[in-house]
């Protein structure tokens, strides 16, 4: 029992020391990408090619003066960054990142928690996330965060129930909510769920993006129409509680996609910790490079896309789905 | 219908724009460790030529003075002791020079010439009244 614990201990203190790791190291890699994008450098000047940035800009952030505007809601105000930033972190306990570890006899699964409601618990605790977002927006007293509020609560509204369903079709196949068992059923190349539900995993990744309010959906956010949408108002390290919850999340959905779709920890010949955290550096990159290609969508279009093709698609995916499973 | 499919192809062309745009070399000047090189017919900061046995050319004329068209230009001469006029004191006050030129066209000796030095920035306003020293140059820094 006490090996246990000290084991899981060990296990959190790792994800979650590498999470941080990889969020500070996002945001250099996001402005480095976006800079070579855009034919200029990026950060240069801290450290050898601006390596030493996420550091310098969290420190910078810390010494901030922290703001409440008059007239803010102080309980929620103050309750929405950890709302958001909180949830982003704790998804990771379900994800396994790797295959199983044997020390002394003891077999140690490369998971913090290994529970077989694993996906059902995604889902839940990353629809808080959204909370933090619509709260932040409303507690601010102030009209731009208010509407980047109401866009973020149109938009889960309209994508999570997309998001929801596209994996069914991986439920259906895979007969199992726990993430382990679904990593574990993709053990070959073309028993990847990418293969077996290419339309589940399209509308998966649209959602993903939507979900984490990157571009080209980032109407909650959308710098030059609402300034800076549900934030505007937060300063220091409450505005950093949300900006590490946005990469944390993008982590995170890379995660559940690698996981769902890409085959998670399995691969040939590297470990499977490797193996999953190039998956997911991949599906990183394609989030940024996204970002640096493609415009926000309007809001009109957002909304009609996201119940007019995504939601049909995603249910015709379920038919068709269910056509081959019971056939 | 059409409208649809042209709108999905023209995804993955905007990304494959974006991806050939990330092997480039960055167009970006590095400016403090890389200086940009300055035009030909740049107009920057001052100097004052001197000759091949390294006197000063400037005979104190006040030409120049005559010419400048912000009046920022003041000279003092003098003789020296083979009695040659030449400029005790030249100052020229680099806030008020619009840097036009003038003085370089009007002067008959050849003596004043305007650089392609434009990192010249003071803390004080006095600062900026350049004397006869901070304008010298030596006759092999004079071609820069």
């Amino acid at each position: 029992m006490i090996a246990f614990i000290i084991i899981s201990l060990i296990k959190v203190a790792i994800v979650i020391a590498g999470l941080f790791l990889m969020v500070a190291y996002l945001t250099w890699l996001e402005r480095k990408l976006l800079g070579h994008i855009q034919v200029r450098y990026g950060p240069m000047r801290v450290g050898p090619h601006g390596l030493l940035q996420p550091f310098a800009d969290g420190l910078k952030l810390l010494f901030k003066e922290d703001i409440t505007p008059a007239g803010a809601n102080k309980v929620i105000y103050n309750l929405a960054p950890l709302l958001t930033f909180i949830p982003a972190f704790i998804v990771f306990a379900v994800i396994p990142f790797g295959s199983k570890l044997y020390v002394f006899g003891y077999r140690i699964d490369m998971v913090v928690s290994d529970f077989n409601l694993g996906l059902l618990y995604v889902f839940a605790v990353v629809s808080i996330s959204v909370y933090g977002i619509v709260l932040a927006g409303w507690s601010s007293n102030n009209k731009y965060s208010l509407l980047g509020g109401l866009r973020s609560s149109a938009q889960m509204i309209s994508y999570e129930i997309s998001l929801g369903l596209s994996i069914i079709g991986v439920l259906m196949l895979s007969e199992s909510l726990s993430l382990i068992e679904i990593v574990n059923q993709q053990d070959k190349i073309f028993n990847w769920f990418i293969f077996r539900q290419p339309l589940g995993f399209v509308i998966f990744v649209i959602c993903a993006i939507a979900e984490t309010n990157r571009l080209p959906f980032d109407l909650p956010e959308a710098d030059n129409e609402l300034v800076a949408g549900y934030y505007t108002e937060y300063s220091s390290m409450k505005f950093s509680m949300f900006f590490l919850g946005e990469y944390g999340s993008m982590i995170n959905a890379s995660a559940m996609i690698a996981t769902l779709f890409l085959g998670g920890w399995q691969g040939p010949w590297l470990p499977g910790v490797v193996w999953f955290l190039i998956k997911i550096g991949v599906l990183l990159f394609i989030y940024i490079w996204i970002r640096a290609s493609l415009p926000r969508f309007r809001y009109d279009q957002l909304m009609r896309f996201g119940w007019g093709i995504l939601l049909p698609l995603a249910l015709l995916n379920i038919f068709i789905t269910g056509i081959v499973v019971v056939g | 219908m059409f409208k649809v499919i042209r709108t999905i192809i023209a995804i993955p062309q905007g990304l494959w724009v974006t991806f050939k745009h990330l092997f480039k070399k960055p167009v970006t000047q590095r400016y403090p460790e890389v200086k940009r090189e300055m035009f030909e017919r740049y107009r920057g900061l001052h100097y004052l030529a001197r000759d091949e046995n390294g006197k000063e050319k400037c005979v104190c004329c006040g030409l120049c003075a005559t010419a400048c068209p912000s009046r920022c230009i003041y000279m003092e001469p003098a003789e020296n002791e083979n009695g040659e006029r030449y400029a005790k004191v030249y100052e020229i006050n680099e806030l008020r020079c619009i840097f036009c030129g003038f003085c370089e066209e009007a002067c008959p000796v050849g003596a004043i010439f305007l650089g392609k030095e434009y990192e010249f920035s003071q803390d004080k306003r006095e600062k900026f009244i350049y004397n006869k020293e901070d304008l010298l140059v030596s006759t092999s820094e004079a071609k820069k």
